[in-house]
C-alpha cells in the first residue's frame, strides 16, 4: 500500500508548510458525501493520529488514515496548472466514475 | 476535475491555543468590527477611539483612498454604498436624489470616482479591509476568518456581492449571518429553550424588523418588514424643519444647512438625557436662531415616523401571523432606539420592556463575534449550555441496497441542521420509508438503526422525478429531528429521536473501531450494494421503456 506524490506537488507542499509555519505534512483522506459518493480532503498535519499511516515522497511526508487508504491507495497526488486555477489533483487508480464537478468520485 | 488547496486541520483548536475570528457589522451609515476576547464580545476601537467606523470611502484626486471619518464631509465621498451592493442600474430607484455618480455596468452598478470607475464590491472592500487592519493592529495577531452581517432580506446577489467584498479585503469569511441573529445571539437568545423575537432596528437611514424563531438551538427569521428610507437622520431633519419654522429665518445656504442639521442632530440627542435643550447658532447671513427645544415637543414632532415603524411591525406581525404578545422577547437595535420615546412606544406595542441593555450600535457586531469565535473552533469554557458538543457518530438514512447514506458526518458540532435530496426510486412510487441510522459503515446491517417512519403521498411521477428533502437537525442536547418533506406538495413526515441515548463512551469507541478495522469490507460491500442497485434500476429502465414502446 503506497500514496505518492509528484514533484510539483512535493514542492508546492513544503512551499505552503513554510508559509503556514508549523505542520509535519498533509494528510490525504476521503470523506462520503458529494454527488458521487465520496470526496477527497487535503489538510495540514500537526501530529498523526493513532490510525495514521505515514508515507515519505520527494521529502514531503503524507498522512492518511487506515480508512481512507483503502480507497486511495496507489493514488499519486499531483499539484497541476489548468487555465488560470492551479491545485492539487488525485489520480486515484481506484475512482471508476466522477461527477461533472469533479469534487467527488465513486469507487 | 476540480483542485484542491490544502487546509487546515478541521480539529478544534488545541487548548490554551486562541484563534481570533472577528465579527463584521457591515452597516449602511456605520460599520464596526468585534471579537470574543476573555470570553466575552467586545468592539475593538481605532487609533482614536472610536468603535464606529463611517462607511465612507473617498477616492482622491492624488490617488490616495481616506477611509471612514477623513473621508466624511467631502465631495466625492462616497457613502451609504451598501444600499448598491449586487444592484443594477436598473434596480436602484431615485436615481436623481442619490449624490453619488452612477455608471451603468454589466451586472453591477458602478461609480464614477476621481480613480476611475469603481465597484460596489471594491469600495466596500476598502470599508472591510480597514476594519481588517484595525483588528490586526489591536489584536497585535493575525484572525483567521470573520462573520459578516447582512439584512436578513439581502437576496442571493447581494450576499455574493458581501462575500466578494470581503474576499478582496484578504477576510475569510467563515459565514454571513442575518443581523437580526447576530443581535439574538450577542443577548445569548440562543440559549433559551425556544422562542419567538423581535428585533427592532432603527439606524441612521433604514429601519428593519425581523421576527425569529428559535426552535432546537437554530433561528429561522420568519418575517421582515423594514423601510429603506426611515431612520434617525429622519428625527434630525424635523428638528430642523421645527427651527426653519420657528426662527423664521430666509432659506440658508448649504453651509448653514448643515450646520443647522448637525445642531438637530446634537439636539436630539441631548434629549436622550435631558428635558430640554438649547439649540443657538448664527447663521452666514448674521440671523441668529436661539430656541430651546422640550423633550414633549420632540416627541410630538416626531410621532408620525414612529407610527411608521410601528406599521412595518404591524405588517411583520401579520406576515408571521403572531399576535404582539406571542412575541417572548424584544431587541432594539441602531443608534436612535436610544430616543426615549422610541424605546417607550416598543415597551408599549409589545406589552413588554424591550432589551437595551447592550450598546445599540454593537450588538449586531458583538453577535456576530460570538458566532465567529465558535465557528472558529474556540470553546468557551462557561458555556455548560453545549453539554453535547459534538455529534460522536454519523447519522444518515438508508438507501436503495442496503447503503448507509451519511447526512450529518461525526464530529460536527451541535446544533447542526443538515438536509439532503433523495428521490423515488420506481415509477409511480406514493411512498417512501426512511430509516435513520447512526454509525461509521457503510452499510446499514452494520450500522445502529434509530427509528423509521413513512413519508407517505408522494405525488405518482416516473422514478427520480420525485424532490424529498429529508432535513436532520440535531439541537444543542443532542436531540435529532428528522423531517421529509417532498417539495412539490409539501407532504412532510418528522421523528423526533435521541441519538446517543443509551450508548456508553465505550461502545462509541467500539463502533469506531470496527468502521476502521473493517474499512476494507465495506468498501467492497458498498461497490456490490451500488453495482447491484446500478443492474436492478438498469433492468427496471428497460422494462418500463419496453412496457410504454414494446408495440
Amino acid at each position: 500500500m503506497a500514496i505518492t506524490v509528484t514533484e510539483a506537488a512535493a514542492r508546492h507542499i513544503e512551499k505552503s508548510l513554510t508559509r503556514r509555519g508549523k505542520g509535519i505534512g498533509i494528510r490525504l483522506g476521503v470523506q462520503t458525501s458529494g454527488c458521487s459518493g465520496m470526496a477527497y480532503k487535503l489538510e495540514f498535519v500537526d501530529a498523526p493520529g493513532e490510525e495514521d499511516q505515514v508515507f515519505e515522497c520527494h521529502g514531503v511526508r503524507i498522512v492518511v488514515d487506515g480508512k481512507s487508504l483503502v480507497y486511495l491507495d496507489g493514488t499519486e497526488l499531483d499539484f497541476v496548472r489548468e487555465g488560470l486555477n492551479e491545485g492539487f489533483k488525485f489520480n486515484n487508480p481506484n475512482a471508476k466514475a466522477q461527477c461533472g464537478c469533479g469534487e467527488s468520485f465513486s469507487v | 476535475m476540480a483542485l484542491l488547496q490544502i487546509a487546515e486541520p478541521d480539529a478544534a483548536a488545541a487548548p490554551h491555543q486562541h484563534r481570533w475570528a472577528l465579527g463584521i457589522d457591515l452597516g449602511t451609515t456605520h460599520s464596526l468590527v468585534a471579537v470574543v476576547r476573555n470570553g466575552a464580545p467586545e468592539c475593538l476601537l481605532d487609533e482614536d477611539g472610536h468603535t464606529l467606523l463611517p462607511s465612507i470611502v473617498r477616492y482622491a484626486d492624488d490617488g490616495a483612498v481616506l477611509i471612514g471619518r477623513r473621508a466624511a464631509g467631502q465631495t466625492g465621498a462616497i457613502a451609504s454604498v451598501k444600499r448598491l451592493m449586487g444592484r443594477g442600474y436598473a434596480d436602484i430607484p431615485n436615481l436623481a436624489s442619490n449624490t453619488l455618480e452612477l455608471v451603468e455596468g454589466d451586472g453591477m452598478v458602478r461609480l464614477h470616482t476621481a480613480q476611475g470607475v469603481k465597484t460596489p464590491v471594491e469600495v466596500s472592500a476598502r470599508i472591510l479591509g480597514a476594519l481588517a487592519e484595525r483588528a490586526r493592529a489591536r489584536l497585535g495577531e493575525d484572525f483567521v476568518g470573520a462573520v459578516i452581517t447582512v439584512p436578513a432580506y439581502f437576496d442571493d446577489a447581494q450576499r455574493q456581492a458581501t462575500k466578494d467584498a470581503a474576499r478582496r479585503a484578504g477576510i475569510h469569511v467563515l459565514r454571513l449571518l442575518n443581523e437580526p441573529t447576530a443581535a439574538a445571539l450577542a443577548y445569548g437568545l440562543d440559549r433559551a429553550a425556544e422562542g419567538v423575537f423581535a428585533i427592532y432596528d432603527l439606524g441612521g437611514g433604514t429601519f428593519d424588523l425581523s421576527i425569529l424563531r428559535l426552535s432546537r438551538g437554530l433561528f429561522e427569521v420568519i418575517a421582515t418588514h423594514g423601510d429603506s428610507a426611515l431612520g434617525g437622520d429622519d428625527f434630525d431633519h424635523r428638528i430642523y424643519c421645527w427651527m426653519l419654522e420657528q426662527a423664521r429665518i430666509n432659506p440658508p445656504s448649504p453651509a448653514d444647512i448643515a450646520r443647522m442639521m448637525r445642531a438637530a442632530r446634537a439636539a436630539k440627542e441631548a434629549l436622550t438625557q435631558d428635558e430640554s435643550t438649547r439649540i443657538a447658532l448664527t447663521l452666514d447671513s448674521g440671523e441668529a436662531i436661539d430656541l430651546t427645544l422640550s423633550r414633549a415637543t420632540f416627541f410630538e414632532m416626531t410621532t408620525l415616523l414612529l407610527e411608521k415603524t410601528l406599521a412595518n411591525v404591524l405588517a411583520a406581525l401579520r406576515d408571521a401571523n403572531l399576535a404582539a404578545n406571542d412575541i417572548d422577547g424584544v431587541v432594539l437595535v441602531g443608534g436612535a432606539t436610544r430616543m426615549p420615546h422610541v424605546r417607550r412606544a416598543v415597551a408599549e406595542f409589545f406589552g413588554k420592556e424591550p432589551l437595551v441593555d447592550l450598546d445599540p450600535d454593537q450588538v449586531v457586531a458583538l453577535g456576530a463575534a460570538r458566532q465567529a469565535n465558535i465557528l472558529a473552533g474556540n470553546r468557551d469554557a462557561n458555556e455548560d449550555w453545549l453539554l453535547l458538543d459534538v455529534i460522536p457518530l454519523s447519522l444518515g438514512v438508508e438507501m436503495l441496497g442496503g447503503l448507509a447514506e451519511k447526512i450529518i458526518p461525526r464530529n460536527a458540532t451541535l446544533p447542526i441542521a443538515r438536509a439532503q435530496e433523495f428521490t423515488t426510486a420506481r415509477d409511480g412510487q406514493t411512498a417512501m420509508s426512511i430509516h435513520v441510522v447512526q454509525g461509521e459503515r457503510e452499510m446499514v446491517a452494520d450500522c445502529r438503526s434509530l427509528a423509521r417512519f413513512e413519508l407517505r403521498g408522494i405525488p405518482p411521477m416516473v422514478a427520480g422525478a420525485a424532490r424529498i428533502r429529508v432535513t436532520f437537525q440535531v439541537d444543542a442536547d443532542g436531540l435529532l429531528t428528522v423531517l421529509a418533506r417532498e417539495e412539490s406538495t409539501g407532504v412532510a413526515a418528522n421523528i423526533t429521536v435521541q441519538p446517543s441515548y443509551g450508548l456508553t463512551d465505550t461502545e462509541i469507541a467500539d463502533m469506531l473501531r470496527a468502521s476502521l478495522a473493517h474499512a476494507a469490507d465495506d468498501r467492497d460491500a458498498r461497490a456490490l450494494a451500488e453495482a447491484r442497485l446500478e443492474g436492478e434500476q438498469l433492468l427496471a429502465a428497460t422494462a418500463s421503456a419496453i412496457a410504454a414502446d414494446g408495440d
